[in-house]
């Protein structure tokens, strides 16, 4: 008979027990909590994006409108840095299977360094808006599209931070190949912002 | 056990014949008064008698198996079942039939009274906090809180609101339908014969929700006509030297027509149309009787009366000699 | 190692250096006793009475809300509440008897239980569990605290807009606010619950085995995982225009105040099915109890489950029928909202017959159980009147209304949570209540419920409209409404019976492991349990474990008792004694075959059988710290006081890392194992 004895979050197990007892489906406790986040992150942006879209063409005829603002061709170029970004994380989680501690390091750092540049870009974008006459307050358009992507950006914020821990605690000697998972799970929080950009960059900014 | 699950059944019973003979109640939904709610209350009765029997079926089931199968100290244990897979299958199957022969006539009926009637007398209906104006645009007639009708004509019902969401209930002659801000909604209604149908606001809307009452009149055509005749007159001028005209300066000093309009002397809109103030029964959103002591009780404190409603005198406080001239202008306004 | 008595509570606590603040500072252990005990536990079990006794006391003010919303509206015109103070009332009753009383009870039991029911030690995430019931206090204290600072909230538990847009005062904020802070308490839950459950059951313990408490529960946190974040987004976009004037419920702007409703009803729908589904847990764990013979047709009853769970996402409309959607959504929907009926209805008549050809003894858990069935038949019948869309044009806002849910949600839930809380309450705590007062509880309470609501049927046919703070006395309602409140204090009558009924039965019993003669795990364990739960982890052959442990069926398919109970044949040998007054285990009932009596080795003697150590997570003070920054971020974003809104978010984000940075198990902790493990036990009750 095995112990079951409770597999809690993230964090070192002491010496006496092996690093996961065996759960029911065989994945981690936490992974599956993270799928499940996940999930309910869904139903989070899709309402705002249903928001966006029931929004689109309502907005006070002559009011500030996606044409007027958007930049496609810049918007482009920061997906495509977060597009990049999952890939470096893709190789972050790589390096770090094949116990490659300083290469893990290294893509973890270019994963934040290129989400953070997303952001930047972002921020700058909105900056843009701001001072061409569009903001929070100014129409539907405007409100909703602030506010998606407003979360978003702070989903993406929140991922630099973890990888940034992830970071520091690898230069600390903290983040071993054992704690390979750990990675996995940023990892898979990265790329779902990753495909939700995706979902809104079509939506909101290409389909016309 | 036993006698006090006889004494519930019973007791249900009562209750339920009870309910039938409820006393005189004028908001009453299951005593319609017109072909719109009588449509609705026939699809509903033979629903509520499918339920009824639904009910009693199974609270049957629950009190026989509860006496029968009571613990006995002779009784063994009981076999230990675990299913049965052609009654899963029945009482599936048989509730699922039941509905599917509830919707067809559901949907049908939905479908009708959705259409638009034809040779209907046209009004908009807009909802304020707390009252309802009505607009005959046809017949270039504003009035508020009463909803005057011809008998055995549909009146088509546009509902705007000005403000936040009400909801237009008046249950003797229809279901309710909600007047939202940024929609325009629309239902209709006919009488069957004249005489008052009340109502009120069904969505919540604020303090005085509870206080935003409806009132449908229907008369006969003749008299109908009669009444859309006068309220397409102008305004009354009140007579010089007479209370009612010392009222009508009242009116402009104390700022009554920054919200009231009154046709040739004022145009406020925040308030109903006072026009024709006199030939209604009721004011306030319809919680007063239109009476002098209930003028009085308003103008003295319209806050008190109606926590939360838009009237702010501008002139406040009135003087209780101002209040009985501003009484005997409004009583002049025919 | 010596044996922790309660004289000796540190005896197994490491060498605690005495200087006092560091002591405060540092992490808890296993044996903290007291109130820090409390306040830093990550055991399942103590956060399960907390979250139930924490609710109880919700119900009770909500309890008194309805009361003065029934004194004023026990007769025509009355003056005893003003206009705005009965808005408040009777926002705060809705919003308080959902967020605050049924869904924390559900959480609670499912908290308690589910790990005992599976066969596991405690939840996935013990810390995070901890987290989601101080952010549901805190939560709770946050909302109440409005009564005191301007004014409750006042714009009904549904808050449509534009009237909550636009309302003056700082109500609706609080109403937004603190529902927000009670989300992340549910999201957090359902994570935690939805992993325990899939990843953690006890070997053979495949998913139809699992007892149905825990399946409608599995069932109720998917739908709070993805309604919860619906209901988020609408609150967001509420607070964004009361504070920052965005333009989403801004009719001027062109938005349609529908787009609100449609929000909170995809949320709202979903909503009630985790109110009810618990309880219909609650009541197809009871009911074969006492009627000892199994759940009639449990794969069904999965199943409908599982169904209603689906198709509730499917008829949130229904709360809509009267806005103008037009005749073909409307219509979609009325067909909807008929068939979901189809799955609730199977429920009932299985449930029926699994009292059908049993053995019926009627116990208190035994009469609510029963009365959920008859209440709830009641709740769903009048919930199909409803949708048939030109009747409820008529019904809808109305008291017709208003009796509907109450019998869904009270003659429903409640009764089925009672249920359940007259049932366990002898594994929570030691002690049997007493069945006199029992019954005169759920007589009190079935008369006085039904007094209270029937009549609302009449009412709202009658054309009384909801959330009126007063009627006129010409509309023929006054009888029925005074019957009401007359029945309302019954109810209160009967809560106070309960409430006499714990008190008076607080003195510690011999309850023993399994008084009812249950089916599931959890009556194979000590009442209550040790803090591990199980001393060895079950291994589970079939449905009703416990059952087939103890019975064996004869060629009738009757129940035989078997000789010795099944589980403990390897003790064959041991004296099986009788539980010691606190409910703790003798010392001969050890792990594996050791017979030698008292004291236990180091962990170093073991056979195969036996596990060296049982690890539970250490005690933590951060979910605690995390969860009180969430009041100050709200407090600052209300007031637009951004320095207290930047302050409790770095706050929580601070707390949140040293968390993640802190292992589950403190490495100077020391494992709990054998019996005597803990002062826990004399902490284990609440009273």
């Amino acid at each position: 008979m095995t112990d079951t004895a409770v597999t809690a979050s993230a964090g070192s197990h002491t010496e006496i027990e092996p690093a996961h007892p065996p759960t029911s489906t065989g994945l981690s406790n936490e992974k599956v909590a993270m799928w499940s986040f996940l999930g309910s992150e869904c139903l989070l942006f899709g309402a705002l994006i249903s928001t966006y879209l029931l929004f689109k063409g309502q907005s006070t005829p002559g009011s500030i409108e996606p044409a007027d603002v958007f930049d496609i061709p810049y918007t482009s170029v920061s997906s495509f840095v977060l597009l990049m970004s999952s890939l470096t994380m893709v190789l972050a989680l790589a390096a770090i299977q094949r116990g490659d501690l300083r290469l893990t390091r290294i893509w973890l750092l270019t994963t934040a360094l290129l989400g953070a540049s997303f952001v930047a870009g972002q921020a700058y974008e909105f900056t843009v808006f701001v001072r061409e006459g569009m903001n929070l307050r100014v129409n539907l358009f405007s409100s909703s599209f602030f506010v998606l992507t407003g979360f978003h950006g702070a989903h993406v914020t929140i991922g630099v931070l973890m990888l940034l821990s992830l970071y520091t605690l690898s230069l600390r000697g903290k983040l071993p190949a054992s704690k390979a998972e750990t990675v996995e799970l940023v990892g898979l929080y990265w790329h779902f912002v990753d495909v939700v950009w995706i979902v809104i960059f079509t939506l909101i900014y290409l389909i016309p | 056990m036993r006698r006090n699950c006889r004494l519930a059944a019973l007791s249900a019973t009562l209750f339920l014949f009870l309910a039938g003979c409820a006393e005189d109640a004028p908001q009453d939904f299951l005593k319609p008064q017109g072909p719109v709610a009588r449509q609705i209350d026939k699809l509903m009765d033979p629903v509520f008698i499918v339920a009824g029997v639904v009910f009693l079926l199974v609270q049957g089931l629950i009190l026989v198996a509860v006496i029968k199968f009571r613990s006995k100290p002779e009784s063994p244990e009981p076999e230990q079942i675990h299913g049965n897979t052609r009654l899963e299958v029945g009482w599936t199957l048989a509730p699922a039939l039941i509905l599917l022969a509830v919707a067809v006539p559901t949907i049908a009926t939905i479908f009708d009274l959705a259409q638009k009637p034809e040779n209907a007398v046209n009004v908009t209906v807009i909802g304020h906090q707390f009252w309802w104006e009505y607009r005959y645009d046809d017949l270039g007639v504003v009035t508020a809180n009463e909803l005057r009708m011809p008998v055995g004509r549909p009146v088509e019902l546009t509902l705007n609101s000005d403000d936040v969401i009400h909801s237009y209930w008046i249950p003797a002659l229809a279901g309710k339908m909600d007047v939202v801000p940024g929609r325009s909604n629309r239902m209709h209604l006919i009488a069957d014969a004249p005489g008052d149908y009340l109502g009120q606001c069904s969505e919540f809307c604020g303090e005085s929700h509870a206080n935003m009452r409806a009132k449908a009149i229907a008369m006969a055509p003749r008299d109908f006509d009669a009444w859309v005749a006068g309220q397409r007159a102008g305004a009354v001028t009140a007579a010089p030297g007479t209370p009612a005209e010392e009222g009508s300066t009242l009116f402009a000093q104390k700022g009554c027509g920054g919200c009231h309009t009154v046709a040739g002397v004022s145009e406020g809109v925040l308030g109903p149309d006072l026009t024709h103030f006199a030939t209604r029964t009721t004011f306030a959103g319809s919680i007063f009787a239109n009476n002098d002591a209930n003028l009085r009780t308003w103008l003295r404190d319209p806050q008190a009366a109606k926590p939360g409603n838009k009237m702010i005198i501008p002139g406040a406080p009135l003087t209780p000699d101002e209040i009985t001239k501003l009484i005997a202008y409004l009583n002049s306004l025919r | 190692m010596a044996i922790v008595t309660p004289e000796r509570p540190d005896a197994l606590a490491p060498e605690q250096p005495l200087n006092v603040p560091a002591r405060f500072l540092r992490r808890p252990t296993g044996y903290t006793p007291g109130l820090w005990g409390w306040m830093t536990t990550v055991d399942h079990k103590k956060i399960g009475i907390m979250y139930s006794v924490t609710a109880f006391v919700f119900f009770l003010i909500g309890g008194l809300e309805a009361l003065l919303l029934r004194i004023q509206l026990g007769g025509p015109d009355q003056t005893f509440l003003r206009a705005d103070t009965y808005n408040q009332l009777f926002t705060m009753h809705g919003t308080t008897m959902i967020f605050l009383v049924i869904m924390p009870l559900s959480a609670g039991l499912a908290n308690y239980l589910l790990p005992l029911m599976i066969g596991a030690r405690d939840v996935a995430f013990p810390r995070i569990n901890a987290f989601g019931f101080w952010v549901f206090l805190l939560g709770g204290l946050f909302m109440y605290s409005s009564f005191f600072l301007g004014g409750a909230p006042n714009g009904g538990w549904f808050g449509y807009v534009p009237l909550t847009r636009n309302m003056p005062g700082h109500n609706i904020d609080y109403w937004v606010f603190g529902l927000q802070i009670l989300g992340i308490a549910s999201l957090s839950g359902a994570v935690n619950l939805i992993v325990t459950v899939i990843n953690m059951r006890a070997p053979g313990m495949s998913l139809m085995r699992m007892p149905i408490f825990v399946w409608m529960s599995l069932v109720a946190q998917f739908l709070l995982l993805f309604a919860i974040p619906v209901i988020t987004v609408a609150l967001f976009l509420l607070s964004f225009d009361r504070l920052f004037s965005t333009n989403f419920f801004n009719v001027a702007a062109g938005s349609d105040p529908l787009l609100w409703q449609h929000l909170f009803w995809m949320f709202g729908h979903p909503e009630v099915y985790i109110l009810i589904l618990p309880a219909m847990g609650i009541v197809s764990e009871v009911l074969p109890v006492f009627s000892r013979k199994p759940l009639f047709g449990y794969q069904v009853m999965v199943f409908s489950g599982i169904a209603i769970g689906f198709m509730g996402w499917g008829v949130w409309a229904h709360h809509m029928f009267a806005t103008g959607l037009g005749p073909v959504a409307v219509s979609a929907f009325s067909a909807s909202t008929m068939f979901i009926a189809v799955p609730t209805g199977v429920k009932i008549f299985n449930w029926i017959s699994t009292l059908w050809k049993g053995k019926l003894t009627f116990p208190t858990p035994m009469l609510f159980a029963i009365g959920f069935v008859a209440m709830f038949t009641i709740g769903g019948l009048s919930g199909v009147t409803h949708g048939v869309v030109p009747g409820d044009t008529q019904q809808t806002d109305t008291y017709y209304i208003v009796a509907h849910f109450h019998y869904v949600l009270f003659g429903g839930s409640m009764f089925g949570l009672f249920a359940g809380a007259y049932y366990w309450y002898p594994k929570f705590a030691g002690r049997m209540l007493d069945e006199r007062l029992g019954k005169i509880h759920f007589w009190l309470m079935f008369i006085g419920f039904n007094m209270t609501f029937g009549p609302f049927h009449i009412l709202g046919l009658q054309g009384m409209p909801r959330r009126v703070y007063t009627y006129p006395e010409d509309m023929g309602w006054d009888m029925w409404n005074m019957v009401s409140t007359i029945g309302s204090f019954i109810i209160a009558l009967s809560i106070l019976t309960f409430i006499i009924n714990i008190i008076k039965n607080r003195k510690p019993q011999e309850v023993g492991d399994d008084p009812w003669d249950a089916r599931t795990l959890e009556w194979s364990i000590p009442s209550p349990p040790p803090e591990y739960n199980f001393k060895e982890v079950p291994l589970v052959t079939s449905r009703d474990e416990l059952w087939h442990r103890k019975y064996t069926e004869d060629e009738d398919g009757r129940s035989v008792r078997r000789e010795v109970t099944l589980g403990q044949e390897k003790m064959a040998g041991t004296e099986v004694e009788p539980s010691p007054a606190e409910g703790h285990e003798a010392p001969d009932h050890m792990e594996g075959d050791h017979t030698d009596g008292e004291g236990h080795p180091d962990g170093e003697s073991h056979d195969e059988e036996q596990e060296p150590h049982i690890h539970m997570p250490s005690p933590s003070y951060w979910p605690l710290v995390s969860a009180l920054f969430l009041p100050v971020i709200s407090y600052g974003m209300i007031y637009k006081t951004w320095a207290v809104a930047i302050l409790g978010g770095v706050g929580i984000f601070g707390s949140l890392y040293a968390w993640a940075l802190e292992p589950a198990t403190a490495p100077e902790d020391t494992p709990v194992h054998g019996p005597d493990t803990s002062g826990d036990d004399l902490e284990a009750v609440p009273v």
